[in-house]
């Protein structure tokens, strides 16, 4: 499999007063084309830093660490100008945010927005714009397009803004979407059809997807592969089915432990007991310990990642945890 | 279903904004067009007889040097405004930039921009303008606009930094970003007009101001207005020494000062409401 998007030891410094902290320490994941790859973790475990890093959209206060490599179809993007960049941005890759109802310009329509998106990176006349923002709220499943086309954000619920805003997201035909928590702000109702325009569009389109998000939940039939963060690393990475039926390190086993399940034995919902600790006062070793209920003294080191089965990799020192 | 423009229409008509436009295009078009039919504003027909009260012959009286006061607020009308809707477009495209430029590049571009208007805040507009006033002998129309312009846009740009601050962490400037839009084009397609309605509001308020600024530096002796040429300003500063006998002489001038900002002050209010999507 070849992969499309190839992120290497993404490290992301923030700098300040008070020190350095590191709130992403050396991820590395891998998208293929046409494929879906679930980024899942708490909140501030670093999943949206390393979305934006992807992008170079970071804080001031942040930089991408030295030995980061960010390959897009084998061209790294770490060492690229502004300029360059920019092109990337909305044209290779494309990025979908967490809060719909702000992420629109109020000041402008839905359709003009999207005319415009199109109109960044191709030499296209208005007319032609217009018709194609037409065909992409046609294809993002909104109802009566032309009279859509001429409303202002605030006149649009939040799932026809998430779908705006995927209509502007699409509108360059991007090689990898990048969806950082796509539903969250949205009624459960609205978040399987937005997923499901999200799915039916990736494989239209044969995009790759990183779909970030908190929720075990949403990810499972959706995604094709999972990659588990926590606290600034990945700790677990695996094709989907087998993440869900063989958990191997035991921060995925209490996450899946905490989402709720329709079938199999009726059993009381186990929480994570503590929060996820800030980045600057990360525990040695694997972060994850100090909530670990199988921690022992090994655990104070790093653990090295090991392979489970093919495509499952594990960063735990337990040989099999259960 | 109500369209965006039939809500705001209505909009327009329940905030009066309608009646600023039309008070506000009737003055520019008499003093357009008023001059062609009116005496000449520094003829003076009747010398000895010295200011009249309001007849039919002059409707508004006449002041102390017999002239028409009808003609001379008219007249005035073009001055006043003129000076009003150039001083602050000037005021307006210079606090736009630098609080736009502060406000978005942020870091020590900010703290200098910001010093320096603090700076220009802790002096008094009016000591600021006299002094600039008395280092140019004679001042003329043009400098006069230009130097009201100049030291009028302080405020703004704070107001148009303090805008730029709150829009500029809304996720929709990142999305911008994240689509590949130039710093340029943030700032000019989406940080300004999400502006717009703070900056009208200031408009407003400084075309009042300068109105009133102007007939302030006109009773200093000061203002870029020379005799006999009438501003509304110089006309009431003109008419205090008869005020008891003539009032008409002042009071006229007066209330087309008064009638001009409260106009544009209608209008402003209902614009802001028109340009905030939320209202619409």
């Amino acid at each position: 499999m070849t992969s499309l998007l190839d992120v290497r030891r993404l490290t992301v410094n923030f700098f300040s007063e008070a020190g350095t902290v590191t709130p992403v320490d050396e991820v590395s994941f891998q998208l293929a084309k046409g494929e879906t790859l679930a980024l899942v973790g708490e909140s501030g475990c670093g999943k949206s830093l390393t979305a934006l890093s992807i992008l170079q959209l970071l804080p001031r206060a942040a930089s991408i660490g030295p030995g980061s490599t960010i390959e897009l179809d084998g061209e790294d993007l770490v060492p690229m100008d502004e300029a360059a960049l920019r092109a990337v941005r909305g044209g290779r890759i494309a990025m979908i945010f967490q809060d719909p109802m702000t992420s629109l310009d109020p000041v402008y329509t839905a359709g003009s927005q999207i005319t415009e998106a199109i109109r960044a990176h191709r030499d296209v006349g208005k007319r032609q714009a217009r018709e194609r923002a037409l065909q992409l709220l046609e294809e993002v499943g909104i109802p009566d397009p032309l009279s859509r086309f001429d409303q202002y954000p605030h006149e649009l619920s939040g799932g026809m803004r998430q779908r705006v805003m995927i209509a502007i997201a699409l509108s360059c035909e991007p090689q990898v979407l990048i969806a950082d928590e796509p539903t969250t702000a949205l009624d459960v109702t609205v978040q399987a059809q937005i997923l499901e325009i999200l799915d039916r569009l990736r494989r239209s389109h044969d995009m790759a997807v990183l779909l970030i998000t908190h929720d075990l939940g949403i990810v499972a039939g959706r995604a094709d592969r999972v990659a588990v963060m926590y606290a600034g690393r990945i700790v677990e990475t695996a094709p989907t089915d087998r993440l869900f039926q063989h958990p191997a390190h035991p921060y995925t086993q209490a996450l899946l432990a905490s989402v709720p399940r329709l079938t199999g034995p009726l059993q009381r919902l186990s929480p994570i007991h503590g929060t996820v600790p800030n980045p600057d006062a990360w525990p040695a070793g694997c972060r994850f310990h100090p909530r670990c209920p199988y921690a022992f003294d090994r655990c104070q080191q790093q653990p090295p990642v090991r392979t489970v089965s093919d495509g499952h990799e594990t960063a735990c020192w337990l040989e099999s945890p259960q | 279903m109500i369209t965006r423009t039939e809500a705001s229409f209505h909009h327009w008509r329940r905030s009066g904004g309608w009646l600023g436009v039309v008070v506000l295009v009737g003055m520019i078009a008499v003093a357009l067009v008023g001059p062609l039919a009116l005496p000449d504003p520094a003829s003076q027909p009747d010398i000895v007889a010295g200011a009249q009260p309001p007849s039919l012959a002059h409707p508004f009286g006449t002041d102390e040097l017999s002239r028409d006061v009808l003609s001379r607020v008219v007249s005035g009308a073009r001055i006043s405004l003129a000076i009003a809707a150039l001083a602050v477009t000037l005021s307006l495209v210079l606090g736009a930039t630098f609080g736009l430029v502060a406000g978005y590049w942020g870091g020590w571009v900010d703290a200098v921009l910001m010093r320096l208007v603090d700076g220009a805040l802790a002096i008094p507009r009016l000591f600021l303008l006299l002094l600039l006033v008395t280092v140019w002998d004679h001042l003329t129309i043009v400098p006069f606009v230009l130097v009201i312009g100049a030291t009028g846009w302080f405020g703004t740009s704070r107001l148009v930094r303090a805008e730029v601050l709150r829009i500029k962490s809304e996720p929709f400037i990142q999305a911008a970003q994240a689509l590949g839009a130039k710093p340029a084009r943030i700032v000019r397609r989406h940080l300004l007009p999400n502006t717009a309605g703070p900056l009208l509001v200031a408009a407003t308020l400084g075309v009042g101001n300068v109105i009133l600024l102007e007939a302030g530096l006109s009773f200093l002796g000061v203002g870029g207005v020379r005799p006999p040429t009438p501003s509304w300003g110089r006309m009431i500063f003109e008419g205090k020494s008869v005020l008891a006998t003539a009032p008409w002489a002042s009071i006229f001038p007066g209330v087309a000062i008064v009638v001009t900002v409260l106009a544009v002050n209608l209008i402003g209010e209902a614009l802001r409401d028109h340009l905030d999507p939320k209202n619409a």
